[in-house]
């Protein structure tokens, strides 16, 4: 029996159907190590390295920089060395490439589904495996749920996932159930009563963090684990020169230095990006409620609600991931974690830490929900 | 929520969902409902491509069919505007614009500026635009550049149908007369369109592609040959910048530039007829403002000076095509210090 692993195209997002081959970041004939980044890839809304799956010896690079390949297409080949480069030829040849467009998705229904929550109606995705807790993942001030395009899926192999946009964002109504996080954090409630999920391993960031936990506080029998990235809710200090910058942008120009805030590496916001969020701004409505959002979490330069600090009362296993290098909310915050929480800080990273060393923030993960 | 719909839908949504909004908005025109020959309203034509079709169900007291008269349904929509109104007024081809220049140029303009800042004249002229719809030299012209020349209109033209949905609300929100030009070859092109409202700004032109070997600066119909060209080009190793200007007047001059002095190289490309046209008018910006940054000579593509031709053969020549485009860049690239 021969033993070949493929590397293949990631699916990151739910709308992603291609990427572009980056650089190749190691040389064949190098042992990769699970985890290992093995080479670049550029879709329209981010670049990433994708990483080994499996150790094993890199012995073919299939892809080469600049293409422009499918989901799943073959990029590179993992086997020892006992394996002939005749049995990697014929690995290579018999790989049935996918066609691009031609996704799996429409078995596995629609990538978005909306839900009527008090009225406001709410985008979700709900994927991954059928049985078990699911795991709800909650983005922060400004967000939606593609800030967790590199970590549904991932997630998803092990637990049912769902994702949302909170009110007032992505592509949720442009309305908010009020400017709160206690009144968020009932509002997220009430999205779990109407698709029928009594209790989840909530994964919250930035001000999604601080929401999971006043979940934790309000209503602990819906919240089986906190994972809390880069959270809000631990201490008063907010750069709010990011808060009030991201309200007030109008323009692309204006708009981007503010996102670079968010990622140690600034090369990572791309047009794309910008445009994305451009557009949800320039919905009506969206910019007043920004304001007004804002306005109502961090009035004067300040948190104003801090849930993160009682959160040692409830019990809930909680895991803290913080990149050092945050420019929005202070990495300090994370000595503030409840006594036996699981606390990781990483050196060379920003606010964005789920997307900034996403496989490390997934394996986090995955160990603190337990299987 | 997003689905793809044609440019088409983007300007009908625009119209009915502003519509809704506010009851001073009130559209004008010939045939925009249409109901000759129709066994009822709900099935009306909608003007003469249909991009009106279903809005007079739904508001049957914002929109008058017209007689066939420019100068005077142009006018009344004017006037509407000076006395409180949002009208749209539509003028089917912008060949027409001709016998209501008084209207537009001596009046709407200048409104504002002959009444002390007193008076606003929220109107908006929509107009089909350009050639390739077999409909010879009356019906087929680009005349975006008399427009932009006249201070007090500001002129929209945009590409895709997102960029349409939201110019269209923002121009009927704008307290000042827009030019609104639908390109007619673009009405079935189809895009990613919010459901919801929103608005962009009038005068933000938009990088549609990145590059760092030339910059095209373009807009309407020609964004898509420039993005034809770019596809080629790339497979020489060449990578264009293309700026789709969306509003002509005011004009984002501040993109343009950026994007030349990262570039060195501007290839300009326009569908008007090539004497004083935009393309025209960005070159001296340019050369004006960003002579130092240059590398090589600026190049042109626009059509020959002469007539939309209705022979089929010679009006697909007319029009500036993606391998006159590519061909331009190749010229600019060889030319110059390097």
């Amino acid at each position: 029996m021969v033993s070949i692993t493929p590397i293949i195209m990631p699916k990151w997002g739910l709308s992603m159907t291609e990427g572009t081959v980056g650089a190749w970041l190691v040389e064949v004939g190098t042992e990769i190590t699970v985890g290992m980044p093995i080479l670049d890839v550029e879709t329209d809304k981010i670049a990433n390295a994708v990483e080994a799956p499996d150790p094993g010896l890199l012995r073919r690079k299939v892809a080469n920089e600049g293409e422009l390949l499918p989901v799943k297409a073959l990029l590179g080949v993992l086997a020892d060395s006992s394996v002939s480069e005749a049995e990697i030829d014929a690995y290579v040849a018999a790989y049935v490439m996918p066609v691009s467009g031609a996704d799996d998705d429409e078995q596995a229904g629609p990538a978005y589904l909306y839900a009527d929550v008090d009225g406001l109606r709410i985008r979700y995705a709900r994927r991954g495996a059928a049985q078990g807790t699911p795991v709800l993942f909650v983005h922060g001030f400004g967000g939606d749920l593609d800030n967790w395009l590199f970590n549904i899926d991932a997630i998803g192999e092990k637990h049912p996932v769902i994702a949302l946009d909170l009110p007032g964002h992505g592509q949720s109504a442009a309305r908010v159930p009020g400017v709160s996080v206690e009144a968020l954090a009932d509002f997220v409630a009430r999205f779990m009563d109407v698709i029928e999920v009594p209790q989840a391993h909530l994964v919250g960031h930035s001000v999604g963090g601080a929401i999971a936990a006043q979940l934790a506080l309000s209503q602990p029998q819906r919240v089986a684990t906190l994972s809390l990235i880069a959270s809000a809710g631990f201490g008063p200090e907010i750069n709010t020169s990011y808060t009030e910058g991201f309200a007030a942008a109008a323009s692309r120009r204006d708009l981007k230095p503010v996102l670079e805030l968010l990622f140690k590496d600034p090369e990572l916001v791309s047009r794309k990006m910008v445009d994305d969020v451009l557009k949800y701004k320039r919905l009506d409505g969206v910019s007043e409620l920004l304001l007004a959002l804002n306005a109502g979490l961090f009035a004067n330069g300040r948190q104003l609600a801090q849930p993160g600090l009682a959160l040692a009362a409830t019990g809930k296993p909680v895991l803290m991931v913080w990149g050092k290098d945050d420019q929005i909310v202070l990495a300090a915050h994370a000595a503030k974690a409840p006594a036996g929480a699981t606390v990781e800080v990483f050196e060379g990273v920003g606010h964005m830490a789920q997307m900034e060393r996403a496989n490390d923030v997934n394996r986090l993960i995955l160990q603190h929900i337990g299987v | 929520m997003a689905r793809k719909i044609s440019m088409k839908q983007a300007v009908n949504e625009a119209i009915d969902q502003e519509m809704s909004r506010d009851p001073t908005v009130i559209m004008l025109g010939e045939d925009i409902v249409g109901g000759t020959g129709c066994d009822g309203e709900e099935d009306a034509w909608g003007g003469v491509l249909g991009v009106t079709k279903g809005l007079y169900a739904k508001h049957p007291n914002q929109l008058i069919d017209t007689p066939l008269s420019e100068s005077a349904y142009v006018g009344a929509a004017v006037g509407a505007a000076a006395c409180g109104m949002r009208p749209i007024a539509e003028l089917m081809f912008i060949d027409f614009m001709g016998v209501c220049f008084d209207q537009i140029f001596n009046q709407a303009a200048k409104f504002r500026y002959m009444f002390g800042g007193k008076a606003e004249t929220p109107v908006v002229i929509r107009a089909m635009v350009g050639a390739g719809f077999r409909a010879a030299a009356q019906h087929s012209q680009m005349l975006t550049p008399l427009f932009t020349h006249i201070p007090g209109l500001k002129v929209v033209c945009p590409s895709t149908p997102y960029d349409t949905k939201g110019l269209l609300i923002q121009s009927i929100r704008d307290n000042n007369p827009v030019i609104f030009c639908e390109h007619k070859n673009l009405y079935a092109f189809e895009g990613e369109v919010p459901e919801a409202s929103y608005t962009i700004p009038l005068g933000e032109a938009n990088v549609v592609r990145e590059g760092k070997h030339c910059s095209i600066v373009t807009y309407g119909l020609m964004v898509h040959r420039a993005l034809d060209a770019a596809a080629t080009l790339a497979k020489e190793g060449v990578e264009v910048e293309i700026v789709d200007l969306r509003t002509l007047s005011p004009l984002d001059i501040d993109t343009v530039l950026e994007s030349v002095t990262k570039t060195g190289r501007l290839v300009c490309v326009d569908e008007a007829s090539p004497r004083c046209n935009i393309g025209t008018d960005i070159a001296a910006q340019v050369a004006m403002h960003a002579f130092g940054a240059l590398k090589a000579q600026i190049e042109q593509v626009a059509p020959p000076h002469v007539p939309v031709p209705f022979s089929p053969t010679l009006e697909d020549l007319y029009i500036p095509s993606a391998a006159q485009v590519a061909d331009a860049v190749r010229r600019t690239l060889k030319g110059g210090k390097h």
